[in-house]
This record gives structure tokens, C-alpha cells and sequence, in this order.
């Protein structure tokens, strides 16, 4: 039952995938420099908290 | 005779405009209100403590700030008739979109935890253990939904709000100046000791409690749920408004309350702010009590619905209030799972309660941005908004808002990390 349960997880989030492989907002010059400002935030961000999570546990 | 007829024609098409309004009022004042949940109120009652009525011009001014962020999920699931985790998905493609998922259903689930804390912390007030308030909210949460309509949900959820009014005959009773009231709301300053870092922190805190990221997701789910279309958009904006006023107004009564009876005292739980003014004063002790579990449970149903409407939306179950569990059962095992296993985790002895707070700040601060972000792109994109797209002027309030916030968003949320840092 738990092996079903995975397989169907796994081939729904397949699915999932396949439904928005492409983006559908047009992708203009200030879009990709959005979500690129966006990308190096979170970048910055989770490398701070991992820094952080490493420190504490020295 | 004929200026009867007019004003009898002027009364009718304000009656049917009203009627009109109230049935389709709902999701914005319900996610205005819930957003003064649990953290909210604690937020409060420590501003209020430490300075007085000095910050009321602060949260007068967050009213409009979490009106124009808000009205946009109205305009944007009135025309996609798509929640907000879909809208990601569909727009932004699947990478962004399981970003999105997993980071609001993360946040929203240590934001329950949180919701729970500050319940359980308000009922022991009145001797009720910990496991019975767990299980009383349960009951409430799970009856709420078992009616299987939207309709029913969102009237009992507004009943909720209504007793978060309960801070008003507080302010009263303590007899504020209402010069005081009126200045410190009105007149910008930094209380007595200027800017600090612990002032900043409040101030930060009472963005965070009063932007948050799982708030658009569920007041465009909401919208989509309660079957609002493109000519409900004013109404819609009217209700967000109406919202974003009793929030400020709840928030606003807390801190004179707490201004007049704790100035000074070093209070950071509104549970403990209850219980030191239940000596000086049993009724608004008790008031306060009864608003901080009403505020946690609020939040909790708002909190969990938004995880639960955005699994339903990526993963294609049947996800309406209006469905009767048989026929959503995934959307309701989320919702109760989410329940479920943010309530055992207060349970547990010796759990890191404090830790998790810390996490919810961290994570809430990452998700608000890129929440932001989305919202601001999927708003200026002509094929998804068609005629209702930014116009130039919500444009330069909305980029001016969310730049703001991402600024202070990133510094409170490496000041959380290096509390160091900004000495």
C-alpha cells in the first residue's frame, strides 16, 4: 500500500512537472531580471543560514 | 412627487448595492483580521509595553500598505479564477512553483505551531490544560468545515472576527487621551530614546505580522473558492479595505491598552501581558486572554485553508469548501493533517518552541519577497490581466511598497540570523 502510494506521489508530481515545463508569462527583459535578482536573494539568503546552521554546530 | 420617486430609486439602488456588497464581503476582511493572529497580538501587546502609544502612526500607516499588497490577489484570482500557487505554477513554471509550494506549506506549518503556542498560552490562563484547549480547537476547526459550503465556513469565520473586536471596550475602559490617541497616530516620531535596534525589531515585527506570505495565497484562493468574477473586483476591493481598517483598528486599541497598562514592563508574550494585568484588572486581562486565543484560532483556519487550497490547486484534487469531504477527501486529510501535527507538536514536553518561532521569522522572511515578487510580475502581465493590469499609478505604489519591504525583510532577516550585525 505504501509502495502505491509513492509510485502514484511520484507519477502525479511527473505529471505536474510535465503540465508547466514552460512558463507561460511573457518573459521580458524586466521579467529575467526580476526573477535573476530574485535567484542571487535567496542564493545570498539560504548561503547566510546555512553559514549560520554550520557555525552553531562548531 | 416626482423627487419621492428619485429618492425611493436612489434608495432602492443603495439597498441592492449593499446587499450586493455584503454577499460578496468575506475574504478581505477575514484575511485582514486573521492577520492579527496569535504573533500579531504578542507583537502588539510588546509594542505597547515598551513605547507606548508612541508607534501608532507606524501601524496607521501599514493599513494602507497591506490594502494595496491584498487588493491585487482579489483582482488576480477574480480574473485567472485561479489560486495563488497555481497562478505560480502556470506563470513562472514548475521550479518557481514547487519553490512556492514547499516554502508556504513549511512556513504556514511553523506558523500553526505558533498559532497553537499562543492558544494554549491564553486558555491556561483559565486553568484549561494545554491537551483540552488542543482538542477543543480541533473540534472547532474540524465542525467548521464539515458543514461542506463555503458559505456556512465564511460566516462562522466572520463571527470569529467580530470577537477580535473584543479589544475595543478594553481601550475604554482604561480612558485613554484621546489627544494622545490622535497625535501619536497622526504625527510620524521615534519614541523617547530615538532609533534603536530593539526599535527596529518591533517595527519589523509589526510588518511581519502584518504582511505575510501565506496571506495572498489564501485570499486569492479565497476569491476563487467564493466564486468572485471580474465585475465583484470593487466590491472585492471595498471588503479588503474594510479589513485592512478593523486590523489596524485592533492593533491600534491593543497598543493603547497595553501603552496605558504596561508602559515600561518588559513584556514579550500576550499571554503573560494577560496575566500581569489581570491583578490591576480581572475584565481586560480577561479580555485580552479571550482576544489572543480567538486571534491564534483564527489564523490557525486561515493558515491551514491556504496550504490546503494550494495543494489542492498544483496537485488537481477537488479543492472547494463547497465539497463534502467524500468528495475532496485529499483536500481535507491536508487540512486536518496540518492540524493535527502542528497541535501534537505543542504538545510534546520540552519541545524547541522558541527555536521554531525563530525559524518562522527566518522562512517567512525568505518566502515574503519572492511572494512579492510574483505577485507584482503576474499583475503587469497583459495576458493573464488582461484590462485589469497594473495601471502606472498601483505600479509605483506597489514596486515603491514591496522594494521597501524586501529592504527591511532582508536586513530583519540577517538581523535574525547575526543579531550582532546592525550594532
Amino acid at each position: 500500500m505504501i509502495k502505491s502510494l509513492f509510485q502514484n506521489s511520484y507519477a502525479k508530481i511527473r505529471e505536474i512537472n510535465k503540465k508547466y515545463e514552460t512558463p507561460t508569462i511573457e518573459m521580458s527583459r524586466w521579467v529575467k531580471l526580476s526573477l535573476l535578482l530574485l535567484r542571487l536573494y535567496l542564493f545570498t539568503l539560504i548561503g547566510l543560514s546555512l553559514y549560520k546552521f554550520i557555525t552553531l554546530l562548531k | 412627487m416626482n423627487i419621492f420617486t428619485k429618492l425611493y430609486y436612489q434608495y432602492r439602488r443603495f439597498a441592492k448595492s449593499i446587499r450586493l456588497f455584503l454577499l460578496t464581503a468575506g475574504p478581505g476582511i477575514i484575511v485582514m483580521v486573521a492577520d492579527n493572529d496569535a504573533g500579531g497580538i504578542t507583537t502588539y501587546t510588546a509594542t505597547g509595553a515598551k513605547y507606548g502609544m508612541h508607534l501608532l502612526w507606524f501601524l496607521v500607516l501599514l493599513g494602507p500598505v497591506a490594502y494595496y499588497v491584498q487588493e491585487m490577489t482579489v483582482r488576480l484570482g477574480a480574473v485567472t479564477k485561479r489560486g495563488h500557487a497555481e497562478a505560480i505554477f502556470s506563470a513562472f513554471g514548475r521550479t518557481w512553483g514547487w519553490f512556492s509550494l514547499l516554502d508556504l506549506v513549511l512556513t504556514d506549518w511553523l506558523t500553526m505551531i505558533t498559532e497553537f503556542i499562543g492558544m494554549t498560552a491564553a486558555l491556561s490562563i483559565f486553568h484549561i490544560p494545554a491537551v483540552l484547549t488542543v482538542l477543543i480547537c480541533w473540534i472547532i476547526m474540524g465542525a467548521m468545515i464539515f458543514t461542506g459550503r463555503y458559505w456556512t465556513w465564511e460566516k462562522i469565520a466572520l463571527l470569529f472576527c467580530g470577537l477580535n473586536l473584543i479589544y475595543i471596550p478594553a481601550a475604554f475602559m482604561v480612558h485613554p487621551s484621546v489627544n494622545d490617541i490622535v497625535y501619536n497616530s497622526l504625527v510620524p516620531h521615534f519614541p523617547p530614546g530615538g532609533f534603536t535596534n530593539e526599535l527596529f525589531f518591533l517595527l519589523m515585527a509589526n510588518i511581519g505580522t502584518t504582511i505575510a506570505p501565506w496571506m495572498l495565497f489564501f485570499q486569492q484562493s479565497s476569491v476563487v473558492d467564493k466564486g468572485l468574477r471580474e465585475k465583484d473586483i470593487r466590491n472585492g476591493k471595498i471588503d479588503t479595505a474594510i479589513g485592512a481598517l478593523l486590523t489596524v483598528v485592533v492593533a491600534t486599541v491593543l497598543i493603547v491598552v497595553c501603552g496605558k497598562l504596561l508602559n515600561g514592563v518588559p513584556v514579550d508574550d500576550a499571554a503573560v501581558a494577560a496575566s500581569t494585568i489581570m491583578p490591576t484588572s480581572r475584565t481586560i486581562g480577561t479580555l485580552i486572554a479571550i482576544g489572543l486565543f480567538d486571534a491564534g484560532l483564527l489564523g490557525a483556519i486561515c493558515i491551514s485553508l491556504a496550504s490546503s487550497w494550494a495543494f489542492g490547486e498544483v496537485f488537481g484534487w477537488a479543492h472547494s469548501l463547497n465539497n463534502k469531504v467524500r468528495e475532496a477527501p485529499w483536500f481535507y486529510a491536508y487540512y486536518f493533517f496540518d492540524l493535527l501535527l502542528a497541535g501534537t507538536v505543542v504538545l510534546i514536553p520540552g519541545a524547541p518552541l522558541v527555536l521554531i518561532t525563530l525559524f518562522v521569522q527566518v522562512i517567512a522572511t525568505t518566502l515574503l519577497p519572492a511572494a512579492l515578487v510574483f505577485l507584482i510580475l503576474l499583475l503587469n502581465d497583459k495576458k493573464t490581466m488582461g484590462d485589469y493590469v497594473n495601471t502606472r499609478w498601483q505600479n509605483i505604489v506597489n514596486i515603491g511598497i514591496v522594494v521597501v519591504i524586501i529592504a527591511l525583510s532582508t536586513m530583519y532577516g540577517v538581523s535574525t540570523l547575526f543579531p550582532d550585525i546592525f550594532k
